[in-house]
């Protein structure tokens, strides 16, 4: 059997979208064509060329072209691991491992896209590729907006600002109630607090939600056992009520985790 | 040119092998690791029943490493022996199963169970630093070393290997006392136990606020501990602790250690046991050495 490694992709554009957020395109080696294989929802792994960085850094997948065999992330600065990814230019090579875990379950229907922060990127994929009608909120802490322009050629798109600036003053519910907006189904990708709203909004209206979970992770591609969250019910693979963000997520249906 | 190397009683096809908690039971790094290459594959440590484990955050990176306070999460010997060593044995490799326990009732249970398994060898974890009950509290005691591993063996059906935390004053000490409670083996080094703490939040790094310290920051430690611990006894050792590449795995082969075992490298690169292997061949024929016997224990 041929085994997977980790792949060197070339970067061919790297933006600077806010003061820390940034957006970089990769281009993947014919053989090891990543864009292929992934779907919205799913992260890849991106490796420091500087030894005393180990540990991978999981970033989700916010756009993909197949046939240019690109794939676009849309990261913030956290650290030193994603600080020295923000100074490679156009050129450069990163070692990463592409794509992992699973994506989002594409439904027909009318669709509500939450995004919050850093859980704004995976959207825009997502928002690209589904088949029916799609709303998306984005959630953001002030007017320093990032990719909103990009969505409106997919979806309606509506802003909740937690010191209204743009949009709803408030967090993505209240925009979802200020706009009375209805749904089939809800993807959202954001922190834990804002998750938890939007699976308490899904349970009330009896939508379906999926949601993309986020945790520190090691290997990233679910030996490790680093990355868990609490499932409802027994795992099979774990035997206990955890699940592997890496490998089981990070999408998954929100009544299926305890958050 | 020969790499193979008989352990506690067992042939190994090479001497390199994973670090238990690292490479789960290989099924998840199949896809990117031939297991057929690897002389063996240590399992996570498994229990009498599953284990929750630790809230997370579980890990945090530092420089050249990374603390783990994982907990020993596992799914509890039943479904192991259902699952993990039926995947192992389509695999022309040999399986080291780890072994966890709170109590000294609990490991004797899972050894008990795992007698009748096609497992080839045991490690006995007596030396994990993030759990509350067990682990450190018997490793760190020659009395309780000794005293544990002769109870052990005597459930044991296969060789057992006594696995050793860095975090005591002698290690020379908790070598003999294993060796002197019959075991056929002892394998150093387990993490050390460390702390990191986020300034920015002014929290730990950690749920569990210490964890295991890995990774290349500790493998000068590790490689003196080899030596120290592999002059103590005269059973083989397997030493681990910052493997990276086929150098740093002849460092512990030349300080004393039989077999080797490749891991928080597997997370940095999932094809690094493999690597470390081919690097190791490449050695021995750039520098004229038919058979990696030779180099074991080879700096005195």
């Amino acid at each position: 059997m041929e085994q997977r490694k980790k792949c060197k992709a070339l970067v061919t554009s790297q933006t600077r979208l806010t003061a820390d957020i940034f957006s970089m395109w990769l281009q993947f080696p014919e053989e090891q064509n990543a864009a292929a294989a992934a779907v919205p929802g799913q992260f890849i792994s991106m490796y420091s060329a500087d030894g005393s960085r180990l540990l991978p850094r999981p970033i989700s997948i916010c756009d993909m072209d197949c046939e240019g065999r690109w794939l676009r992330v849309v990261y913030r600065l956290a650290g030193q691991g994603t600080e020295e990814f923000s100074k490679l230019r156009p050129g450069s090579i990163i070692e990463v491992i592409a794509p992992l875990g699973n994506g989002f379950d594409r439904r027909e229907g009318k669709s509500i896209l939450i995004g919050g922060g850093i859980g704004i990127p995976p959207m825009l994929a997502l928002a690209k590729s589904l088949p029916g009608e799609v709303s998306v909120v984005l959630g953001y802490r002030d007017k320093e907006l990032f990719l909103s322009d990009e969505f409106y050629p997919y979806a309606k798109v509506y802003i909740a600002t937690e010191d209204g600036s743009v949009g709803t003053k408030g967090n993505v519910i209240d925009a979802i109630l200020n706009n009375a907006l209805s749904a089939d189904q809800i993807y959202a990708c954001g922190p834990v607090p804002m998750l938890r709203g939007v699976k308490l909004y899904a349970r009330e209206h009896r939508i379906p939600a999926q949601i993309s979970m986020e945790e520190k992770m090691a290997c990233g591609i679910g030996a490790c056992l680093a990355c868990v969250c609490e499932s409802r019910a027994k795992d099979a693979h774990s035997n206990v009520h955890n699940k592997r963000v890496c490998k089981d997520g990070p999408v998954f249906a929100a009544e299926e985790i305890e958050i | 040119m020969n790499l193979s190397v008989d352990f506690a009683g067992v042939t190994m096809k090479n001497p390199v092998t994973t670090a238990s908690g690292t490479f789960g039971s290989g099924l998840e790094y199949s896809e990117f690791v031939d297991l057929n290459r690897l002389g063996a594959v240590t399992t996570k440590g498994v229990a009498n029943i599953p284990w929750q484990g630790n809230p997370t955050p579980r890990i945090c990176e530092t420089y050249g490493g990374m603390l783990n306070a994982v907990g020993l999460q596992n799914p509890g010997i039943d479904l192991f022996l259902e699952r993990d060593i039926p995947f192992l044995k389509q695999y022309d490799t040999r399986i080291i199963v780890n072994v966890c326990g709170k109590s000294v009732q609990d490991y004797i249970e899972v050894v008990e169970r795992l007698a009748e398994a096609e497992a080839d060898l045991l490690e006995i974890n007596i030396s994990c630093p993030n759990v509350k009950a067990g682990g450190l509290a018997f490793g760190q005691d020659p009395r309780q070393v000794e005293k544990i591993t002769s109870q052990i063996k005597a459930a044991a059906k296969q060789p057992v290997i006594m696995k050793l935390t860095p975090n005591v004053t002698d290690i020379a000490e908790v070598a003999r006392a294993a060796e002197a409670g019959g075991a056929d083996a002892i394998s150093l080094i387990n993490t050390l136990t460390g702390m990191k703490i986020d300034v920015h939040r002014r929290c730990f790094a950690l749920a569990n606020k210490t964890g295991g310290l890995s990774g290349p920051a500790v493998k000068p430690v590790a490689v003196r501990m080899v030596y120290q611990a592999a002059h103590a006894v005269q059973i083989p050792v397997l030493g681990m602790g910052g493997i990276s590449n086929a150098e740093d795995a002849l460092e512990f082969i030349m300080a004393g250690a039989t077999m080797v075992a490749v891991g928080t490298a597997n997370f940095h690169n999932p094809s690094a046991t493999v690597e470390v292997i081919q690097g190791l061949e490449q050695f021995m024929r750039e520098n004229g050495v038919s058979d990696i016997r030779e180099l074991i224990g080879c700096v005195k």
